[in-house]
Formats: C-alpha cells, sequence, structure tokens
C-alpha cells in the first residue's frame, strides 16, 4: 500500500500533465491521528497532498454527483477501493454521472482499519498512528502499541469479496487476491437466529443512541436526493424528533432506499459518531438480493438493479 | 425485500400484506381490505411502529 500511494501519485502528476482531467478526488491526512480527509487536487502541485493508508474508510463515490461534474463534459479522476469503484458503476447505471465523465484510478484494497477498535486497546486518546505495510505503531501518552491490521479489520471489510474494483482506467497496483467466503453473513443469520422480539430489542438497543445527525446518509453516496424525505416538511414523512419509532422509521426507510443499492462499503458506520452498526439493516438487504436475485451491487454496468426491472421469475410468493 | 426487513427487525409477518390490485378490481380491494383489518384485529394492538403521543 505504500507503494500505491506513489503509483497513485504518479499517475495524478501523469493525467495534469496531458490535461485529460480537471480534478482528481483522493484522500487527503487528516487533522488528527487515524483520520483522513477527502479532497479535490485541481493541479499537478497539490498531487502531494494525496495519501492513501488503512484510515481512507469513507466512499469517494459520495463526491461524484451530477451537481460537481464540469458542465463542459471535461473529466475528473477518482482514487476508487473496491467498494468505491461499485458505488461509482451504481451512478452510472442510475444514470447519476456518465462513465465517459469520470477516470477512475482503481486502488486493490487490503481492507481498511476500524479506528474505535483501534481506540479500545487504549485507555487514553491517541496521539500518533504510523503505519508500515500491515502494522501500525500507536501511540498516546501511557502506552504504544504496534498492532497488525488484520486485527483491527473493519467488519465490512473482513466480508468483502471486491476488494478489486470491477471497473477501472487504470489500476494503481497489481489485483489482491478476493476472499472466498463460506458464510458471506454471519451477522445477519445471526439475528435471524432470534425470535422476533429479541430482533426487535436488537434493533430498539442499536439506534437507541442515535442522534439523527443523519451523518450516516451524507457520507452514503446512494443518498443523493436533493431533499431527501427526512428533511421534507411538507408532507412530513417522519417525525424528526428522538422518539424511538421515528428513529426505527428513519433508519428501515433510509435502508430499504439502498437496496439493491448497497455495497457495503461501511462509510455509514465510518462517519457515525456514536458507534451505530447501521449496516445490521442494510446487510439483510444485501443478503436478499443476493439469495433472491443472485445481485451484487456495482459490478456491472451493463445490468439493471434487480428493483428497476420486472421478470417473469422474479420471486412473488408474498403477494397474496 | 421490503417485507423480509420489516420481518428481520421483529415484525410480525401477518401484520403485512402485499396485493396487486388493479384500479378496476374495486370489489378485490374492498375484499383485501376486509381480510387484512380482520386478520389484525385478531393479533390485537402493537407497540411496534406506533407513536406513542402520551409521552
Ligand atoms: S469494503 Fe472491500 S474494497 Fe471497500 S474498503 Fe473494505 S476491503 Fe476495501
Ligand atoms: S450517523 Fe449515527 S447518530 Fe447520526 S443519524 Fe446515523 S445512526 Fe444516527
Amino acid at each position: 500500500m505504500d507503494t500505491c500511494i506513489e503509483k497513485i501519485k504518479a499517475i495524478c502528476t501523469d493525467l495534469f500533465s496531458k490535461g485529460e482531467v480537471e480534478k482528481v478526488i483522493g484522500f487527503a491526512g487528516g487533522s488528527i491521528p487515524m483520520a483522513t480527509r477527502p479532497i479535490a487536487v485541481t493541479s499537478e502541485a497539490d498531487v502531494e497532498k494525496l495519501v492513501f493508508n488503512a484510515f481512507c474508510g469513507l466512499n469517494l463515490a459520495n463526491y461524484v454527483t451530477k451537481n460537481n461534474l464540469p458542465k463542459d463534459g471535461a473529466k475528473i479522476a477518482v482514487v476508487a477501493k473496491g467498494c468505491d469503484a461499485r458505488n461509482l458503476v451504481t451512478h452510472m447505471v442510475e444514470n447519476q454521472v456518465p462513465r465517459d465523465q469520470v477516470y477512475i484510478i482503481g486502488v486493490p484494497c487490503t481492507g481498511m482499519a476500524d479506528k474505535r477498535r483501534i481506540a479500545q486497546r487504549f485507555e487514553d486518546e491517541i496521539t500518533q498512528c504510523t503505519q508500515d505495510g500491515d502494522t501500525f505503531t500507536v501511540t498516546s501518552a501511557l502506552q504504544q502499541e504496534v498492532i497488525a491490521k488484520k486485527d483491527v479489520l473493519r467488519h465490512n471489510c473482513q466480508y468483502c469479496t471486491h476488494r478489486n474494483p470491477p471497473v477501472y482506467d487504470v489500476m494503481a497496483g497489481e489485483p489482491v487476491e478476493e476472499q472466498i467466503l463460506d458464510q458471506p453473513f454471519p451477522d445477519v443469520d445471526h439475528i435471524a437466529s432470534m425470535d422476533p422480539e429479541t430482533r426487535w430489542d436488537h434493533f430498539a438497543e442499536l439506534t437507541k443512541n442515535c442522534i439523527r445527525c443523519y451523518a450516516c446518509r451524507n457520507a452514503c453516496p446512494l443518498c443523493y436526493c436533493p431533499t431527501c424525505f427526512v428533511d421534507e416538511s411538507s408532507p412530513q414523512w417522519v417525525g424528526k424528533g428522538q422518539d424511538e419509532t421515528d428513529i426505527t422509521t428513519f433508519h428501515f426507510l433510509r435502508a430499504f432506499h439502498c437496496a439493491g443499492r448497497c455495497t457495503d462499503c461501511g462509510a455509514c458506520v465510518e462517519a457515525c459518531p456514536m458507534g451505530i452498526n447501521v449496516r445490521d439493516f442494510t446487510r439483510k438487504l444485501n443478503k436478499d438480493a443476493l439469495d433472491l436475485f443472485g445481485w451484487e451491487a456495482g459490478m456491472d454496468l451493463d445490468r439493471r438493479p434487480p428493483l428497476d426491472v420486472y421478470s417473469p421469475d422474479d420471486p412473488d410468493d408474498f403477494i397474496k | 425485500m421490503m417485507g423480509n426487513l420489516l420481518e428481520h427487525m421483529g415484525v410480525d409477518r401477518n401484520r403485512l400484506h402485499f396485493s396487486w390490485i388493479s384500479s378496476a378490481e374495486a370489489t378485490k380491494f374492498v375484499d383485501v381490505v376486509k381480510e387484512i383489518s380482520d386478520k389484525v384485529r385478531a393479533l390485537g394492538t402493537t407497540k411496534k411502529f406506533a407513536k406513542d403521543y402520551t409521552k
């Protein structure tokens, strides 16, 4: 991954010098340890600002929307992990952005670190974190630890089976080996094994600290509606306070809007200030999309999503 | 998938009903609504997705 950023920079420098793209959307260093921020680089001189490490957990497809594409048809380049690239494909399939305006710099991904899992190992605030290949050296005032990335991988990355971008213009490295999982959705199966009351309680417990900040929605590349249903006031679809019914309604509907579209990139969980694993909702939909329709989002520019086409052999035993 | 997610969240499947009714099928609509109301009434009240306005 260390060499990966050098390749990314070389590709970007080349793109700018040839005048092929107007800007590059990538990651830059954050202001605190274990953080990065999205950046739009517009000149060769700024390419140095780009970074790529195990804390690039947001999804950059979120910054490629109809409204921020150059109006003159010029291209923008995006640094894309497997999941970012799949969300770019989803944008294209949903006619949000044209394929020929986006230059995908594919990154073969080995997973992102869960900063909460790292922070849990410390009693006090982490002051420094350096990454060397697949290990981190993390320092606080009281302790220093060397942590292997595989021990603190984000949950979604542990179960990711598409680390290499399925669609790209150039790759910033050799493809990595894809995982083959016997059980791709053990978490969903676990919830499904509970009785209905326990399931209800599980979700109530999960979302009880939700402050309705909508960071999860804002981090999500799928949520590009000009006005989200939760923000509408006429009609008001859902109450805006912290009533538990309103919270549940928000989470249920937000998740369902991602049905057949979610790539499980984990940006929602990455963004949540309360550490809520909202993926418990979307993962069920992803499992059903796979089981019922053999569908994984963002893999193919030429296939329509299952909820967007009718097929005579669609499952219909629920219609009475 | 919507029904499956609701069921996954702990909502009783018997409270959910999906039907295909054409705008010309008024009688079918009435029959289906009656059937659902009876079924759900028999299940009793639920607190799930029901906002408590007394709070
Ligand atoms: S979900 Fe896959 S592609 Fe995305 S960051 Fe994790 S391992 Fe990489
Ligand atoms: S980011 Fe977390 S706290 Fe904010 S609305 Fe989403 S789940 Fe709730």
